[in-house]
């Protein structure tokens, strides 16, 4: 398990490597200088010449990319001030250290994720494996054409609607905002409700049908009606045998889902402001602010690559046959 | 039926005559097992196909037969030059086509053809016969007198289908006639030899009878030569003149059909006719030979004579030096046998109990033997 | 001891001594492309320490017999009727509890695939311990012996060891020797072995063969062995029902009713298999034409259309009328018995002498 573990750990810093080099020379490579972006309205030719040195950006593209990543683990000197470990360079747009603001945005979006996480995992797999089980009858097409209208709807359309609706109109929750954790649980989890609840809506779709499929598939198994010919249960085998075996999509798919989270869910930050990784990527995509947008980049695809890497241990957990292969 | 074939079509059941088409020396074929830490270093090799010595005849079929893993699909693909041998020779007519290249290949693709075991995953179900069978003539520019669809429709009718099912798709047909269709597109070429990989084994018994009766008729009238691949052997002395048993990847006994079937002197051959069920027990043999535990991995073979572990003659000498594939006194000619305590007589008869020395392997390799009523 | 083939008729009583009876069994199943007449209207009886060989081809219903015996069809799709006593206890329609009650611990089912039949997510030792727990209510502890107990008893070497391995680290054969000891593992009355042996090699078919009538001699029990291979009925089975379509066309002693079958079918079977011992020389008889479609069976005989004799029955009958299911050693037929015999002895000649005619006939050289 520890060898697979190192192993699958390697591969992931050369799938970095090669995704770190593509950002790097792809943005790098654009035909806007990032100096007379950094420079500003007011720019004489000698500043620019100045932060083209401070930037390092004299140098050969190759070069500056070895620079980059080295400053990743050893820290960088910038004329505006040293930059340390992990050094990401500094944002264009705010003169604020990269890496700093990712871990400013990083609890809104990590909150977001969770909850979102907790909400539709629970109804996206409870209403799955209920239809699962009523297979055929008026619960399982009654939360088909649910899932189906669900996955169907927006969040830049159900969430103001949300707010307008239950907020406004009703009064019944906070408006959406982001309250650390730590200085009021209690506003944290009610600032963040109908975020979650609305982030979670297609997801809860998707995850209904895809668990109740997959539960009918596994039903239909031959070692489940091996099970039934014991005389167990029929929720005996429901929940032993055939829900084990359904485990493995349901984990690979939660595993890419939540990876993808973790780098920022954008429409949903966008739609209720909150100050999480997703606006950060849109809003220095929209400053063309190179610097920020490289660490998120960098910053989203790790989570990705180690989520998988976690789903792929859980794996192991699940099917016996995976631990020796 | 009169089918025009380049070679003269020969009688049945006679090799004598029969220049070798085919020839293997050595055959091998090892596939790598990757595994290991970063890059798929090389942790161990599946020996599936160890160092096996074949000729096929013209006009003649050869059996292979053993029980899965021993090699025989391998040793199958082999022939036909799907896969590439990793050591050894293959010479056909004369031609050495071990590692020839696919451009070598192109003219002798024509005259070797395979027929697969399962007749559903073979055939591409967005083609419709006529495509399927005509496909092989098209590919290689082939142009038969009549052209290419009257030839098809004439194939269609010589496997038992009717011309009309020219223009339906292969999700039409029952499983026994998805393997006519099969054997109708291994046919459009002339070939001279046909490899048959399992060819009866996925059908009904009633089926399956059809089929052999088929097969045989083609090899008869158009004298093609058969390498007829399969585990079940009354399936195999049925079709074929002469047979070689293979154990974990080598070839333990051949001859021909007689000698295997009715003087077999391999322990290995022994315990193989004597665990099939009979319809009829009576006829049968009133002493089984019931071999215990199973073969071992083709990845680490026993030393030796692989067979030894479940060898209840087996002694020290087996685990010491592989006994060679040789005519042994009492063998009829081309009746070669690997053994070195190898058993008289025909199958069946009482015998006394073997002898229960040498190292047990891993201790399951005993046999009991029981007598049926 | 009675045997069900003095009494087992289409319609007679189910049978005192019998410990299954099957009476004029139904199944279907509704497809999207129609109704599946799987199983057409079967009876049986089988006693305690018997064995029952069904066979046929695929589509015959045998399978379908085999799960209807367990109540293991899915009622939104399947249509199940007639009567199935275990012991005197109805089947066909009873409550799930009661079905749960007798499935493992009653009647006992081992599948042909075990590499799909045992769970991969379980050992080997929790999947066999199981149904004892739940029928012996054993504890934990208790159960786990019990399994060691039942690996050691089917020949698994280790047992103690091998209890916690998974299924994929069996080999085929040790799989489904592992399977045969949950199946055996509460000591069923009767076991339903449906292809117990196809997925296996020859020499391991032997010894599974060989280790269930050890066990059936130690536990008594009855088997229903389910195989499309005569010659595993011929080594196996007491008796022997031949089914063609969803009905029995055939039953009997399994003995005689391989050496000498009454029913053109079974004598088409037994033409089909290629020998150990035949005239290599001679080709094989095959049966003509194509299995049946179920969605739409033939009427009268569901055989007549692949039958050389429908023309020896006089007018329509074979195409209009369903013969009668034999009751006790029979055949489901409108041959007569005299008229059956002269038919077969003239089939018989006829293609030894066309075989005889090919062999003599001049080939081009």
């Amino acid at each position: 398990m520890l060898r697979f573990l190192m192993r699958r750990t390697l591969g992931a810093v050369v799938i970095l490597l090669i995704i770190s080099a593509c950002t790097f020379f792809l943005f790098y490579a654009i035909p806007r200088d990032p100096a007379l972006l950094h420079c500003g309205k007011t720019c004489d030719p000698e500043s620019l010449e100045i932060i083209r040195r401070n930037l390092g950006l004299d140098k050969p593209l190759t070069e500056q990319y070895w620079a980059y990543m080295a400053g990743i683990f050893t820290g960088r000197d910038f004329a505006v001030g040293p930059c340390p470990a992990p050094c990401f360079g500094y944002s264009f747009a705010s003169n604020e250290p990269v890496w700093g603001t990712i871990l400013d945005r990083l609890p809104t979006t990590v909150s977001l994720a969770l909850g979102g996480a907790v909400v539709f995992l629970l109804l996206g797999l409870g209403a799955g494996m209920l239809a699962a089980w009523r297979r055929g009858g008026f619960v399982d097409k009654f939360l088909s054409s649910v899932s189906l209208v669900l996955s169907s709807l927006q969040i830049y359309f159900v969430g103001p609607l949300a707010i307008a609706l239950l907020v406004y109109q009703l009064d019944l929750f906070r408006q959406p905002e982001y309250v650390p954790i730590t200085s009021s649980p209690v506003d944290w989890f009610a600032g963040l409700l109908i975020p979650w609840v609305v982030l979670s809506l297609i997801f809860t779709a998707q995850y209904t049908r895809m668990s109740r499929s997959t539960l009918i598939e596994q039903l239909g198994e031959d070692h489940v009606r091996a099970a039934r010919a014991k005389g167990l249960s029929g929720r005996t085998v429901f929940f032993r045998y055939a829900w084990r075996g359904s485990l493995i999509p349901i984990v690979t798919i939660f595993g890419i889902d939540l990876g993808a989270l973790f780098g920022g869910a954008m429409v949903t930050e966008f739609t209720f402001t909150l100050p999480g990784l997703g606006r950060l990527a849109v809003d220095s995509v929209l400053d063309t602010d190179l610097p920020m947008l490289m660490g998120v980049m960098l910053f989203a695809a790790t989570m990705i690559v180690l989520f998988n890497i976690l789903v792929d241990a859980v794996y192991a957990l699940i099917d016996p046959r995976v631990r020796l292969s | 039926m009169t089918v025009e074939t380049g070679a003269g079509p020969r009688p049945a059941a006679s090799r004598e005559g029969g220049e070798p088409l085919l020839t293997a020396e050595g055959l091998t074929k090892h596939f790598p097992i990757k595994g290991g830490f970063l890059f798929g270093r090389r942790v161990g090799t599946v020996r599936a196909v160890d160092g096996i010595d074949l000729t096929v005849h013209e006009g003649e079929s050869l059996g292979l037969v053993g029980e899965s893993g021993c090699g025989k699909s391998t040793t199958g693909r082999l022939l036909a030059r799907l896969l590439e041998p990793s050591g050894g020779r293959i010479t056909y007519r004369g031609r050495d086509i071990t590692h020839a290249s696919r451009t070598q290949l192109a003219p002798i693709r024509t005259e070797i053809q395979m027929i697969f075991q399962d007749p559903y995953s073979s055939l591409n179900p967005r083609q419709t016969v006529g495509t399927i069978i005509g496909g092989p003539m098209e590919i290689n520019g082939i142009d038969p007198p009549g052209g290419r669809e009257r030839r098809v429709r004439e194939l269609l009718e010589t496997v038992g289908l009717g011309a009309e099912h020219y223009n339906r798709f292969p999700h039409e047909f029952s499983g026994g006639q998805r393997q006519r269709i099969g054997i109708a597109r291994a046919l459009a070429l002339d070939p001279k030899l046909i490899v048959a990989d399992e060819p009866v084994s996925a059908l009904d018994v009633s089926i399956q009878a059809q089929v052999v009766n088929l097969l045989r008729r083609v090899r008869r009238e158009m004298g093609i030569a058969f390498v007829f691949i399969a585990h079940d052997l009354a399936v195999v002395r049925h079709f074929s003149q002469r047979v070689a048993v293979m154990y974990l990847g080598r070839i333990v006994e051949t001859g021909d059909r007689d000698s295997i079937y009715a003087n077999p002197r391999h322990p290995y051959t022994h315990a193989l006719l004597s665990a099939v069920p009979r319809v009829r027990p009576e006829d049968g043999g009133r002493t089984r030979i019931r071999l215990t535990g199973d073969v071992p991995s083709p990845v680490d073979p026993p030393s030796g004579c692989r067979f030894r572990t479940r060898c209840w003659k087996a002694q020290e000498v087996c685990a010491e030096r592989e006994p060679p594939l040789a005519r042994l006194d009492g063998n009829r000619e081309g009746h070669l046998t690997a053994c070195h305590f190898p058993e008289d007589g025909p199958p069946g008869p009482p015998r006394p109990p073997g002898g229960d020395g040498g190292d047990g392997g891993d201790g399951a390799g005993r046999v009991k033997r029981a007598e049926s009523d | 001891m009675s045997t069900w083939t003095e009494t087992a008729g289409f319609e007679a009583p189910p049978d005192g001594d019998a410990f299954l009876s099957v009476r004029d069994l139904r199944v279907r199943f509704s497809t999207e492309d129609g109704t599946v007449h799987a199983v057409d209207g079967i009876s049986f009886d089988l006693a305690r320490g018997r064995t029952l060989g069904i066979v046929g081809e695929s589509g015959s219903g045998k399978s379908v017999t085999g799960l209807s015996v367990l109540g293991l069809h899915d009622p939104r799709t399947t249509e199940v009727t007639g009567r199935v006593l275990l012991d005197g206890q109805e089947v066909i329609g009873a409550r799930e509890k009661t079905l749960e009650r007798l499935r493992g611990d009653t009647v006992a089912m081992v599948f042909q695939d075990s590499l799909t039949a045992l769970s991969p997510y379980h050992t080997v030792g929790e999947q066999i311990a199981e149904p004892y727990r739940k029928h012996k209510g054993a504890s934990r502890r208790e159960a786990r012996r019990r399994a060691i107990e039942m690996l050691d008893r089917v020949g698994i070497p280790n047992p103690r060891l091998r209890v916690d391995d998974h299924p994929h680290q069996f080999s085929g054969g040790m799989r489904q020797r592992a399977m045969i000891a949950m199946a055996l593992v509460c000591d069923p009355d009767l076991l339903i072995a449906d292809e117990p042996t196809t997925a296996l090699d020859v020499t391991v078919q032997a010894q599974i063969l060989d280790l269930l009538k050890d066990l059936q001699q130690e536990f008594g029990s009855a088997i229903v062995l389910i195989t499309h291979d005569l010659g595993v009925v011929a080594e196996t089975a007491d008796d022997v029902l031949v089914m063609y379509a969803g009905r029995v066309v055939e039953r009997g002693p399994a003995a005689e009713v391989l050496r000498s079958p009454r029913h053109p079918y079974t004598r088409g079977l037994l033409g089909s298999v290629p020998r150990l011992d035949g005239d290599v020389e001679e080709d094989l008889v095959p049966i003509p034409g194509f299995p049946p479609n179920l969605l739409d069976p033939p009427t009268g005989c569901a055989f007549h259309p692949r039958c050389a004799f429908v023309g020896e029955v006089g007018g329509t009958r074979c195409v209009d009328e369903r013969p009668t299911p034999p009751a006790g050693r029979g055949a489901a037929c409108h041959l007569t018995a005299d008229r059956r015999r002269v038919l077969f002895a003239e089939q018989t000649d006829e293609q030894a002498a066309e075989q005889a005619a090919e062999q003599t006939e001049p080939r081009p050289r």
